[in-house]
């Protein structure tokens, strides 16, 4: 049999593919996509020898269970996740950040992220997937990037073209930390805030709603009032810009946001604490910390280097 | 011509042309957009353009807010001047199973649906931008007395291809959104397509626009 591939057995709750991304498109309407923790995404491709941009299998809460046929070949499983190996009648429990090789017959059962939202899959090989525009992130908003643009189904299968042949184990000893507070820069409209709504935003814990996404983050807390106008012309938006629309809770726009939006931005997440805020799960505490514009330049120097620090460490 | 720059958040450059939404400084911001793309400055991400904006999106990896600024303040804007525009047809179907909003509209502009057609279709449109969704044009300008707010509550669906308008524009949804604009009908043409990744969108921004009324029956039948 030539054929290598998996089975889906259970598609998780939002299962995708995703890499680093497409640029230059939003002038036309289409977001940046792209794996929403990039450190653990470029940590899970560097554990299988994979190139650092090339796509995985991004899952949030629940994961896939997935059942391998083929040849061996090398798995690794990033962030906070609880994963399982079944081969034959036993069950063997995954670890996160390590290169793990698997079997014909072998399922793999990414039960759920743990204190997190998102986790990492990377296989060792070249997948067979579908790229618009250099890119088979599934934005499902669009229904653009590899299996149309829709999230991973049971019945579905994930065909591999070529296995990588070095099969060597590679490991990592990291655990994936989690904050709470947030550095921001303040955003364009800051002043449309009344001072009580400053103070507000700056010092006082939000809740993370229930209703967040790939798209967006909303925050449940106290008001922030607004003393200028509930909407400005509409505008571009970037990742980690927050809004706060008439209701007076602010929404943070995550990597599927829409291109531009007509809300007052209170804020802007420094690029630093990115990876650390997609994480947060609903009902975790978030609280924002204004730094300037020289001070989240470094911290991103620092948060580069510890990403390349670790990269070298595998 | 831009009026002032700043950051927006550590990875982006906020251009503002100034606070009046009209066709003059949209051109400009549309210019810079375009003469910007051209250069393919190294690090750029992103840049979206819209009624009097131009944010500029780059990799902290590649690029920093000082350096691209300088840049941008010393580019030479001028050889762009001459806008390149195409003029687009748009079949719309106006049957009261798409117009979903007329009802509320001939209410709120006291002003009976013929005539908010009549003025509708006698319209050159202008294309300021396209985004929020993939492809989505925001076009402008409808006459004075044909303005109205956004719906109270925004519609959790509203249907692919139709047509909406509020305030001075008028919209196309190229997906089944989310959304609270008053919607007069449906078209039939593929607004977004994403095959075609060279050119995706049938409307740009800089383009001229017209709708043009066709019966429900032509929108059934309709061949692109």
């Amino acid at each position: 049999m030539n054929k290598n591939y998996f089975q889906i057995i259970r598609g998780g709750i939002n299962t995708t593919f995703q890499d680093q991304g497409r640029k230059n498109l939003y002038h036309i309407g289409i977001p940046f996509s792209g794996a929403m923790d990039n450190r653990n995404y470029l940590l899970a491709n560097n554990l299988v020898g994979n190139k650092s941009e090339a796509p995985v299998i991004e899952f949030a809460y629940q994961g896939p269970l997935l059942k391998y046929f083929g040849k061996k070949i090398n798995i690794a499983v990033t962030g906070d996740v609880n994963f399982k190996i079944k081969r034959n009648s036993n069950e063997i429990n995954g670890k996160c950040y390590q290169s793990i090789t698997i079997e014909n017959g072998d399922e793999l059962d990414i039960i759920s992220t743990n204190k997190s939202v998102y986790g990492y899959l990377a296989i060792s090989a070249q997948l067979k997937l579908k790229y618009q525009w250099s890119s088979c992130s599934i934005n499902t908003k669009a229904n653009i990037g590899a299996n149309e643009g829709k999230k991973l189904e049971k019945k579905q299968e994930i065909d591999i073209l070529k296995i990588n042949k070095n099969l060597s184990n590679k490991k990592l000893n990291y655990t994936d930390t989690r904050i709470e507070k947030i550095r921001v820069i303040k955003g364009t409209n800051f002043d449309y805030f009344s001072e009580n709504g400053k103070k507000i935003f700056l010092e006082k814990e939000f809740i993370v709603s229930k209703l967040s996404d790939r798209m967006g983050m909303r925050l449940e807390g106290s008001k922030i009032e607004n003393i200028i106008n509930t909407n400005i012309k509409s505008e571009g938006l970037i990742k980690g810009v927050i809004q706060v629309p008439a209701d007076g809770n602010p929404i943070i726009m995550l990597s599927d946001h829409g291109t531009i939006g007509g809300y007052p931005k209170i804020g802007v997440v420094i690029s630093a604490d990115y990876d650390k805020l997609v994480q947060l799960t609903p009902g975790s505490k978030i609280k924002f910390e204004e730094v300037n514009l020289a001070s989240a330049e470094n911290l991103f120097r620092l948060y580069e280097l510890e990403t390349q620090n670790l990269i070298s460490q595998i | 011509m831009i009026k002032n720059i700043s950051n927006l958040g550590d990875a982006a450059l906020y251009c503002d042309f100034g606070t009046e939404v009209n066709k003059e400084n949209n051109i400009h911001v549309i210019n810079y957009f375009k003469s910007i793309k051209e250069e393919n400055i190294p690090g750029v991400n992103n840049l979206t353009p819209s009624y009097n904006k131009l944010i500029i999106s780059f990799d902290l990896k590649k690029t920093n807010y000082k350096d691209l600024k300088v840049l941008i303040e010393n580019l030479d804007i001028n050889s762009y001047e001459n806008l390149k525009s195409e003029e687009k047809e748009i079949p719309v179907c106006c049957d009261e199973s798409f117009a979903l909003d007329i009802k509320r509209l001939e209410e709120k502009l006291k002003i009976d649906r013929e005539k908010i057609y009549e003025n509708f279709f006698r319209k050159i449109f202008f294309c300021y931008m396209t985004g929020f969704i993939a492809g989505m044009p925001f076009l402008g300008d409808l006459d004075i007395n044909m303005r109205v707010k956004r719906l109270e509550t925004p519609r959790i669906k509203v249907p692919k291809g139709s047509i909406g308008i509020t305030e001075q524009f008028a919209n196309i949804y190229t997906f089944e959104s989310p959304g609270g604009w008053n919607i007069i009908g449906n078209t039939p043409l593929k607004i977004f397509n994403k095959y075609k990744e060279s050119n995706p969108n049938l409307i740009n921004p800089g383009d001229t626009v017209v709708f043009k009324n066709i019966t429900k029956d032509q929108f059934q039948n309709y061949n692109e």
